[in-house]
């Protein structure tokens, strides 16, 4: 399932929270599928009981000591908050 | 120096060259900007770079394309462009770079400089803004393999704000740099000099073998047959970390937000915005294209349905791929490759074909893929004047080796001190 339909890209874009135009739809709708259709070679490949790889390192279980290292000053970390009050963040209501 | 404009600085504007983050002034700086500065570096600016580092030229910044210096009609590469750009035409001594397909190596050989793309976790990525996560890397782009070796010493090694550090010990490496390649095996990986290379970059990759066996060393041809992979592998697993990475884009902390409409261009009033409204205008308006279609991408291929037929099957094969080449870097020291199949494009060549723009990565994706290192070295021009860089590639850990290589054919190439009239 390479090809992908106008309805399947809205889809995409409604999970990803974009909005659309007509021309976007329809640019994305050609992009991704020759994308998607490009990547389906991956089928050729023999992956039964390969493990998959999420990071490179090697590494396991890399603990911290629970402390405080970095200090930013919350007052500092709203200057660049769009609207606020006193110390909090202010946001629209999630519910109507 | 010059930062690329991901590299967190405190009290300085740090866009990613987008528009959702246009204004966004950190408020701490990141590990590697902070190491560079009590070693008493002076930032000199940010560099421009490919919106979130998505991209091969950096034509895709929301303030606008960057131009080679060697030749002003052509892109400097990408993403760390800016970067590149910076330090060929002399405007600093270095600059960092990220490099999670090839955004450090390409840029440098496009623009003569040595780029050095490190092992996955040999430097900190704590407050440097994210693109893929398991892929990213930072690293130097310098005008000496000297340079890079001391810019490497002093942003490596453990950091306790990102735990994909490693703890071994660090060798100095500058003791690595010497000038012949005595007892030294260097693998030509035959994958990387198929179809598509064009002949002036093959012409001068030859010379460049030429002289690598003059230095003593043995190049002997190797094959790495899950190459063909290697950006299919690498384009499914990246948009998918990236669609996840850029979701923190919200609108509600910081960035560009439609509550906050004025100066935003968004054109909706204020009052009345629900929630989801916010979101959805927010990134709508705030992020450029390819950013998008990386969303939409990386959306799709984890969403429900579809996850274990392109991202689990991508992680698989790229642990293939990996193993690959752990086999053949314990058979030969280096590897040595292109950088890019072709020298610097024209702006605006590849600018609306993704694919052909992802398919330009085919000799950088797969390194970083495997989490491997490896270095562009200048290595000639094309007859237009078109500098081409080569690719020296170590095993894991393996950056001293690469040091050696480089070290000795900058020595005899003698690309380095040639810079463009400006």
């Amino acid at each position: 399932m390479a090809k992908l339909s106008k309805e399947d890209v809205l889809h995409i874009a409604h999970l990803s929270k974009l909005k659309l135009t007509d021309q976007e739809t329809e640019k994305f709708a050609g992009q991704l599928s020759s994308v998607l259709e490009y990547i389906e070679q991956l089928k050729e490949v023999d992956t039964e009981g390969v493990e998959m790889v999420s990071q490179v390192t090697g590494l396991k279980d890399v603990f911290v000591p629970d402390e405080i290292t970095n200090p930013v000053a919350p007052e500092s970390l709203l200057e660049n908050s769009p609207e606020k009050e006193g110390r909090s963040i202010k946001v629209p209501a999630v519910f109507e | 120096m010059a930062l690329k404009d991901v590299f967190s600085t405190k009290g300085i504007k740090t866009t990613a060259a987008s528009k959702i983050l246009k204004d966004y002034i950190p408020d701490f700086d990141a590990t590697v900007t902070k190491k560079l500065m009590d070693a008493g570096c002076i930032l000199l600016g940010k560099a421009n770079t490919d919106e979130f580092t998505m991209g091969s030229s950096t034509e895709n910044s929301y303030f606008g394309p960057t131009k080679n210096p060697w030749n002003l009609e052509r892109v400097p590469g990408g993403s760390s462009g800016g970067s590149a750009a910076a330090v060929s035409a002399d405007e600093c001594v270095f600059a960092l770079g990220t490099d999670t397909g090839g955004s450090i190596r390409q840029p440098s050989s496009f623009c003569s400089t040595v780029g050095l793309k490190v092992t996955y976790g040999l430097v900190s990525r704590f407050g440097v803004v994210s693109y893929a996560s398991s892929f990213d890397t930072i690293g130097p782009i310098t005008k000496t393999v000297e340079d890079a070796a001391i810019v490497l010493n002093h942003i490596a090694g453990h950091d306790v704000d990102d735990s994909t550090t490693t703890r071994d010990k660090l060798p100095d490496y500058t003791t690595f740099l010497r000038s012949d390649l005595k007892g030294k095996k260097i693998g030509l990986p035959k994958e990387f000099f198929g179809e598509g290379l064009n002949n002036e970059v093959a012409r001068i990759l030859e010379n460049a073998k030429s002289m690598l066996e003059s230095l003593g060393a043995e190049v002997v041809d190797v094959s790495l047959p899950m190459t063909k992979y290697a950006i299919a592998t690498y384009y499914v697993l990246v948009k998918s970390e990236a669609s996840s990475n850029l979701s923190r884009y919200d609108g509600i902390r910081y960035g560009l937000s439609a509550i906050k409409s004025k100066d935003s261009g968004l054109r909706t009033p204020d009052v009345g915005l629900s929630l989801s409204d916010v979101y959805l205008q927010s990134r709508t308006e705030g992020f450029g294209s390819e950013a998008k279609r990386s969303i939409m991408m990386g959306t799709y291929t984890l969403s429900s349905g579809y996850f274990d037929a392109y991202y689990l099957k991508a992680a698989k094969v790229r642990t293939k791929i990996k193993e690959e080449y752990e086999k053949i870097l314990s058979e030969v020291d280096v590897l040595m490759a292109p950088v890019s199949p072709f020298p610097a494009f024209k702006i605006g060549e590849k600018l609306d074909d993704p694919l052909s723009m992802y398919k330009a990565d085919a000799d950088t994706v797969p390194i970083n893929t495997a989490g491997i290192p490896a270095m562009s070295v200048p290595a000639g021009f094309t007859e237009s004047g078109l500098p081409v860089g080569i690719q020296i590639i170590g095993p894991m850990m393996g950056e001293g080796k690469i040091f050696e290589v480089a070290s000795a054919f900058e020595k005899a190439a003698k690309i380095s001190d040639i810079k463009p009239k400006l």
